[in-house]
């Protein structure tokens, strides 16, 4: 391939500059389908002076009940680090993995962004057999290449799930990550601190625990996650394991402050066992340890009417929040919460990262409660994956988790939409843009990438 | 060995000194992360050793290959593999890989020679090597343990100016990054060093073919 003589503009050596970055005007949406259609990446419109503003403009298919989940671009500021730098890359290609396929994805967006072209597909048995691994989650560009989670080994259906690497040239998979993995066997997110050379993964349950449906004696037992890992990435090795303790099951998703002098992070817990109540925790560095703290409780509601709880819920006559996603702004001032079964989105103001304060809730969504959208009325499901601008004053957010425990929760129905929420960076809140309601139809909609970078796209290298 | 060869092992070493891949961009944020300039400047040491240990490799496997390899075959041989090296460096943007920001002064020296050596910093000084008389050495192997003497001490002041200018370069614009310029910099002036690299490299391998002295 022919080289670039400039760095890609869309790398930024530190998040601060990154926050100058220009208002993106595209965000990629991965839509899976529960109805024998193809899941589709999605195109929609975020340009303001544009007719198609707001709207999806293109479309393209993937695999049926593939359930394209947690993709990234093949190259991010990573590329500007300072130990291997090779700028001249470019941020062209979304790598898509299939949760439940197993299938991984290469899209080409750089003749036409808003039309997407699928160069080459990575099948399921590749992606076991080269990988090891399967049921593919979520994924990085990082200093050497493209580095990717999976929740299980491949063949065994079960543990132990972990990382593998790809090459970010060719699309290759290069094999397991890691050399020596400790104790852990359950797998879901990962990220790092870089200028610490460690990183992080998390826990979530094996293939059988959730596809179909959160496995509720598997929850009762206690078996999902609730561990965080902490890894030397030099000698890719588990240096560390935090507990939760068994009380608080699902430890999802990571993220660490994206100044890479700052050693600390945070990660959500969805489901206290005692009150169901979810949590966010503070995982920081110690002296030459590594040690975890709950910063945030929030507490499980009551419905108005506790005979429209889906069957789920119905025993335990609560409403849990399940707090299944949040996100860091990129000068690590404030994380935005999504609480996906109480249909809240908060805001919090982590500059001090074990003292968090409550500066901003928005409500849309919910379990039986339907908080209403203003462009849409009454709508279902409730904030899930949450994205942010760089510039940290737009945030959009979608609504389905998974499509097996969307129907799980919003049995009645979960029509996918993206909404968009302007914030105050300066003072904090937040607010529904009221005309902003992107309807999905029958698709659900799941994870968003906004164009050239967003807020949990890129790792950097200096502060 | 003439003015143009000291000149060119100096110049040599002020661009790979400029080329943020060998050193200073590392030492910069090195300083960053420990926001302190001792960090910056404790880096460039272990740098310009690496540096130094992969320029000397090159040297002395030249100098050893003069006394044994016709200086025409040798000649060939060199101006192919810098040719082909300036070919593929061209056409593939693969780079070393390292991950690892903890770094202390063994790793820095390893990382800064691998560097060297992936970047072929010291393949190009081959058509200077070619001219030195090391090359009337060989011709002469008779008559000199005296010159051989020379000789190493002479290439030994190759690979010493050569890293001094690399060091001296690769310090300031750390320093002049790290203090004052900042790193918004590599957004605006930073352009494929490798890419003219290898065109640089592929320019040296013809001129290597044809400079006879």
């Amino acid at each position: 391939m022919l080289q670039q003589w400039k760095p890609d503009p869309t790398f930024y050596p530190s998040p601060k500059m990154a926050i100058d970055a220009p208002v993106e005007e595209l965000a990629y949406v991965a839509a899976p389908r529960d109805d024998g259609k193809p899941d589709t990446m999605c195109v929609v419109d975020l340009n303001k002076g544009s007719d198609t503003y707001r709207q999806i403009v293109s479309k393209l298919e993937l695999g049926v009940r593939d359930e394209i989940h947690h993709f990234n671009w093949n190259a991010c500021s990573a590329s500007l680090c300072p130990y291997a730098p090779h700028p001249y890359i470019e941020r062209r290609y979304l790598v898509v993995p299939a949760l439940r396929g197993s299938n991984i994805y290469i899209l080409d967006v750089k003749d036409d962004p808003k039309s997407p072209k699928l160069i080459k597909t990575l099948d399921a048995k590749e992606v076991e057999s080269r990988s090891g691994y399967t049921r593919p989650h979520t994924v990085h560009c990082g200093p050497e290449g493209i580095y990717v989670s999976a929740l299980a080994a491949a063949g065994s259906e079960e543990g132990p799930g972990g990382i593998f690497l790809m090459d970010h040239y060719n699309f290759n998979i290069l094999g397991q990550w890691e050399v020596e993995r400790g104790p852990q066997s359950l797998s879901y997110d990962f990220w790092w601190h870089l200028g610490y050379d460690v990183a992080v993964t998390s826990e979530w349950g094996y293939p059988a625990m959730i596809e179909n449906g959160l496995n509720l004696e598997d929850l009762m037992e206690r078996k999902f996650g609730h561990k965080i890992h902490i890894w030397d990435i030099r000698h890719r090795k588990n240096i560390q394991t935090l507990d939760l303790g068994d009380d608080y099951q699902m430890t999802l998703e990571l993220r660490p402050a994206h100044d890479p002098t700052k050693a600390y992070g945070f990660v959500n817990a969805v489901l206290n066992m005692n009150d169901l109540s979810s949590s966010i925790w503070t995982w920081y560095k110690d002296g030459d340890d590594w040690g975890i703290q709950k910063i945030i409780d929030i507490p499980a509601q009551a419905p108005e009417n506790p005979d429209d709880l889906p069957p789920v819920l119905k025993d335990i006559g609560m409403i849990p929040p399940l707090v299944t996603d949040h996100i860091l702004s990129l000068d690590d001032k404030f994380l935005y919460v999504s609480c996906w079964g109480t249909g809240e989105m908060l805001q919090y103001d982590v500059s001090d990262p074990f003292n968090p304060k409550h500066i901003g809730t928005l409500k849309i969504g919910g379990i039986t409660k339907s908080h209403p959208h203003p462009a849409a009325g009454p709508v279902s499901g409730g904030p899930q994956m949450v994205e942010l601008s760089r510039d940290g004053k737009r945030l959009y957010f979608t609504n389905s988790l998974y499509v097996a425990l969307d129907n799980q929760f919003y049995p009645e129905g979960a029509n996918g939409w993206m909404v968009k929420a302007d914030t105050n960076v300066e003072n904090g809140g937040l607010a529904l843009d009221p005309d902003f309601f992107v309807d999905f139809g029958e698709s659900r909609a799941h994870q968003i990438r906004l164009q050239g970078g967003d807020s949990s796209s890129d790792s950097y290298c200096y502060p | 060995m003439d003015t143009g060869s000291w000149l060119s092992y100096t110049l040599m070493g002020v661009y790979h000194g400029i080329n943020p891949g060998m050193g200073w961009l590392f030492a910069v944020a090195l300083g960053m992360q420990e926001k302190r300039r001792r960090a910056v400047i404790g880096a460039l040491f272990p740098m310009a050793l690496g540096h130094a240990i992969s320029i000397a490799v090159v040297v002395f496997v030249i100098a050893l290959a003069q006394r044994q390899i016709p200086e025409n075959v040798l000649r060939i041989a060199c101006a192919t593999v810098l040719f082909g090296f300036g070919v593929y460096k061209f056409f593939s943007a693969r780079h070393p890989k390292w991950v690892g920001m903890r770094v202390g002064f063994k790793d820095l020296t390893i990382w800064s020679f691998l560097m060297a050596s992936a970047h072929g910093a010291g393949l190009m000084l081959v058509p200077f090597l070619l001219r030195t008389p090391a090359a009337e050495a060989s011709a002469h192997m008779h008559h000199a343990p005296a010159s051989m003497t020379d000789n190493a001490v002479m290439l030994l002041s190759a690979v010493g100016v050569h890293t001094l200018s690399f060091f001296v370069v690769t310090g300031i614009v750390a320093i002049v990054v790290y203090e004052v310029v900042g790193l918004a910099l590599l957004r605006k002036a930073w352009f494929n060093l490798d890419l003219l690299w290898s065109i640089a490299l592929m320019i040296a391998g013809i001129v290597t073919l044809f400079w006879k002295h």
